[in-house]
C-alpha cells in the first residue's frame, strides 16, 4: 500500500510537470494582454527539438537547450503577428499550432520508434530524498520537476512583487496608460510571447526526454491547450498555477488507477478534458467575476490610437 | 534613410482584398518552398504537383471536391460564428456528434423506411447532433463566462473518446471481425455518389444551399445584422437590447448543425460505417477556420476556398506518398498559408509606406 501511495504521487508529480511549465508561460504571455493558443505547436516543436539534440548529441542539456531556442524561434511569429501587426491573435495562435505540429512530425519522422540512449536522469535531492515517504515521492524527480516549480514562483514573484511584474500586468490591463507612463509595451508584449514559448518548449522537452524517452507524432495530446485552461484555472496566478497543474497531474494518473477496476479506457481519457470543463464551471458558479481576465487580453495595441 | 510609414485605410474595394488574399497565398507558397528545401525535397516540383494531383486530372478534381463538401458546410457555418466573435474551434466534434446522431438514426430506422424518408431524417438527425454539441459552449460563454475556445475544444477530445467508447463498446458491428467500427449502415441511408467518383451530391448541393443561405441570413435579416453587432461592438449591441444568449445560441446551433451535416456526408456518403473517430474526420474542422478566413468571413467565398484547401489536402496526400513525406504535411501547408493570410490583412487594413527621406 505504502508503495503504491508513493508512486501515485510520484507519478502525479511527473504528469503535472509539463502542464506547469506550459501553464507558467501561459500566464506571463496573458498578463501582457496577449493570447497565445499556439502553446500545443510550440510544445510538439520543444519536444522534437530536444529528442533530435540529445539523440545526436547525447547530452540531453544540450536538447533543452535547442528545445528552448526553437521555442523562442517559432514564438517570435506569435509575437509578430500579435504586436506588431496587430492581428488576431486567436487565429494567429491557432495557425501556430497548426504549423508547430506539421512541422514537428516533419522533424521527428526519421526519428519514430527509436528510443534514447541516454535521457534526462532523475535527480535526488541530498538528504532531503533520505526522508521516508516523501523523499521519494517529491525529492527524487526528473530536474524538469524542480525547474518547473521554481520557475513558477519565480515568475509569481517577479510578476507580484517587482517593477517589471507591475509593468506586464498593467500592459495586460491598460496599455495605453502603461504607455504614458513611458514604458515600451510592445517590447513587453513582445518579451511575455517569447518567455512563454520558452516556458512551453521546456514543457515539451519534458514529454521527450524525460516522461518518455521516445518521440510520437502527437505525443503532446492536448496538454497545450489544458494549460491554456489551467491558465484560468489558476487565475492568471502562478502560484495557483502549481496547484492547478498537479490536480491535473493526479486526473492523469487517475486513469491508469482506475482502469484495471474495469471502467471503458475511453471513458477515463476524456477524464481531463471532462474536469476542465467541470472546474471552469465550478469557479464561474462561485463567483464569475473570478474569471476576468487581464482587461486587454486577445486585444491588439495600436499607438496612437483614442 | 528609408522610413516606413503606416495609416488606415478606409477604402477597402472588394479587388484590394481579393488581390491581398492572392499575395498572402503567393507569399505562403513561398515560405512552404524553403521547408521542403529544407526537407530535401525539390519545392518546385513538389509545390506544383500538390496543384497538379490536385486541379489538373479529372480524378484529382473529383477527389477535390468531395474533400470540399465536409470543408465548405464547416467553413460556411464558422463564418457565422466568427462574425460575432465566437471561436468554435470544436467543428471536429459537432461533425463526430452528427456522424453519431446520424449513426444511431440510420441503424434503427434504415431497414423500416424507404430512403427518400430515411435520408432527410439522417440530415436532421446529424443537424441535431451537431447543433447540441455546439450550444454546450454557447451556454457556457454567455451564462459562465467561460472562454469558448477551451471548452469547444475539450468538448472535441470528449466527444472522440466518446465515440471510440461507442464503437469499441456497444455498437461494435458483428461484421467487423472484432475490429472496432459498426456494421454498414442500411442500404437506403447510404447517399448516391455521382457516376465514377466518391461525390455525394446530395451533401453537395447541402452545402452550396447553406453557403448561399447563410449569405442571405448575415446580410439580408434582422438575425445577421445582430450578429455583426454582437462581434463587431458588443456595447451598443447591449444598449439596442439585443438578446445575447439567444444569438449566440442560434449561431452556434447553425454552425454546429452544419458541421453535423458534414458528418452525415462522411459517414453515408464516404464511408458507409462509423469507424475511428479519426477516420470520420480527418481534421476538417480545423481546416475550415482557414477556410472562413481565406473566405474573409464570407459563406459563399466558402466555396471557393474550400475548394482551394480540398486541393490542397488532395494534393498533398498525394505528394505526401511520392515523395516520402510525413503525413503532417498539409498541417504545414495550412498552417502557414494562414499565418500569411492574416499578415496580408494587416496590408489590407493599413497603408504601409517606404519614405525616403535625407537624414
Amino acid at each position: 500500500m505504502e508503495a503504491i501511495i508513493i508512486s501515485t504521487i510520484q507519478r502525479t508529480m511527473v504528469a503535472g510537470t509539463p502542464l506547469l511549465l506550459a501553464t507558467t508561460g501561459e500566464i506571463i504571455c496573458e498578463r501582457a494582454g496577449i493570447l497565445n493558443l499556439g502553446v500545443e505547436g510550440v510544445m510538439a516543436i520543444g519536444a522534437v527539438t530536444a529528442f533530435i539534440v540529445t539523440m545526436t548529441t547525447g547530452h540531453p542539456w544540450l536538447g533543452v537547450l535547442a528545445a528552448m531556442a526553437a521555442g523562442f524561434a517559432v514564438s517570435l511569429i506569435h509575437a509578430f503577428t500579435s504586436v506588431t501587426l496587430q492581428a488576431n491573435q486567436v487565429v494567429s495562435g491557432l495557425a501556430l499550432t497548426m504549423l508547430g505540429l506539421g512541422l514537428s512530425g516533419m522533424m521527428g519522422k526519421p526519428y519514430v520508434g527509436r528510443p534514447l540512449a541516454v535521457k534526462m536522469d532523475d535527480v535526488a535531492i541530498p538528504f532531503l530524498s533520505d526522508l521516508p515517504w516523501i523523499g521519494k515521492a517529491f525529492f527524487h524527480q526528473s530536474p524538469f520537476l524542480y525547474l518547473a516549480i521554481v520557475l513558477a514562483i519565480g515568475a509569481w514573484f517577479f510578476l507580484e512583487r517587482t517593477r517589471m511584474g507591475i509593468q506586464i500586468r498593467s500592459t495586460g490591463e491598460n496599455p495605453k496608460a502603461t504607455e504614458t507612463q513611458g514604458v515600451n509595451v510592445a517590447l513587453i508584449r513582445y518579451a511575455c510571447v517569447l518567455v512563454g514559448g520558452v516556458f512551453s518548449a521546456l514543457a515539451g522537452a519534458h514529454l521527450s526526454i524525460s516522461y518518455s524517452s521516445s518521440w510520437v507524432e502527437g505525443m503532446t495530446a492536448g496538454r497545450g491547450w489544458i494549460a491554456i485552461a489551467l491558465t484560468i484555472f489558476a487565475l492568471w496566478n502562478p502560484g495557483r498555477a502549481i496547484f492547478a497543474s498537479f490536480i491535473f497531474g493526479g486526473i492523469f494518473v487517475l486513469q491508469y488507477l482506475l482502469q484495471p477496476l474495469g471502467i471503458s479506457p475511453n471513458f477515463l481519457a476524456m477524464l481531463p478534458y471532462l474536469s476542465t470543463l467541470i472546474i471552469l464551471l465550478g469557479i464561474s458558479l462561485k463567483d464569475p467575476r473570478r474569471l476576468n481576465a487581464p482587461a486587454w487580453l486577445g486585444a491588439a495595441y495600436k499607438r496612437g490610437e483614442r | 534613410m528609408i522610413r516606413i510609414t503606416t495609416s488606415d485605410r478606409y477604402n477597402i474595394t472588394p479587388l484590394m482584398s481579393f488581390m491581398t488574399n492572392v499575395a498572402a497565398l503567393g507569399a505562403g507558397i513561398l515560405a512552404i518552398s524553403l521547408i521542403f528545401l529544407a526537407a530535401g525535397v525539390n519545392p518546385l516540383y513538389a509545390v506544383s504537383q500538390i496543384f497538379i494531383e490536385s486541379f489538373g486530372s479529372v480524378y484529382g478534381i473529383k477527389e477535390t471536391i468531395t474533400k470540399a463538401i465536409p470543408l465548405i458546410l464547416i467553413g460556411a457555418g464558422l463564418t457565422l460564428a466568427f462574425r460575432a466573435k465566437f471561436w468554435n474551434i470544436g467543428a471536429e466534434g459537432q461533425l463526430l456528434m452528427g456522424a453519431i446522431f446520424a449513426t444511431w438514426t440510420a441503424q434503427h430506422l434504415g431497414n423500416a423506411l424507404p430512403s427518400a424518408v430515411i435520408v432527410p431524417l439522417i440530415f436532421t438527425a446529424g443537424f441535431i447532433g451537431g447543433a447540441l454539441w455546439g450550444i454546450i459552449p454557447a451556454i457556457l460563454k454567455i451564462k459562465y463566462a467561460i472562454n469558448e475556445v477551451i471548452t469547444t475544444l475539450m468538448l472535441n477530445y470528449i466527444c472522440a473518446e466518446f465515440l471510440t467508447m461507442l464503437i469499441v463498446g456497444p455498437w461494435k458491428g458483428k461484421t467487423r471481425f472484432g475490429f472496432p467500427g459498426t456494421d454498414p449502415l442500411p442500404d437506403a441511408a447510404i447517399l448516391g455518389v455521382l457516376p465514377g467518383s466518391r461525390i455525394h451530391y446530395a451533401t453537395l448541393i447541402l452545402a452550396i444551399v447553406c453557403s448561399v443561405g447563410l449569405c442571405v441570413l448575415i446580410y439580408k435579416t434582422r438575425f445577421g445584422y445582430e450578429t455583426r453587432v454582437v462581434g463587431e461592438n458588443p456595447d451598443a449591441g447591449k444598449y439596442a437590447g439585443i438578446d445575447f444568449l439567444k444569438t449566440n445560441l442560434i449561431l452556434m446551433a447553425i454552425s454546429g448543425g452544419l458541421a453535423g451535416f458534414a458528418g452525415v456526408g462522411e459517414v453515408a456518403g464516404i464511408h458507409h460505417y462509423l469507424g475511428y473517430p479519426a477516420s470520420v474526420s480527418s481534421g476538417y474542422g480545423f481546416t475550415a477556420i482557414i477556410v472562413a478566413w481565406l473566405a474573409k468571413l464570407n459563406p459563399l467565398f466558402a466555396i471557393v476556398s474550400g475548394l482551394f484547401f480540398a486541393g490542397i489536402i488532395v494534393g498533398g496526400d498525394a505528394i505526401q506518398i511520392s515523395l516520402g513525406l510525413p503525413a503532417a504535411t498539409v498541417e504545414i501547408v495550412n498552417g502557414t498559408l494562414l499565418i500569411f493570410l492574416i499578415m496580408g490583412d494587416y496590408f489590407l487594413y493599413n497603408k504601409v509606406q517606404l519614405c525616403w527621406s535625407r537624414a
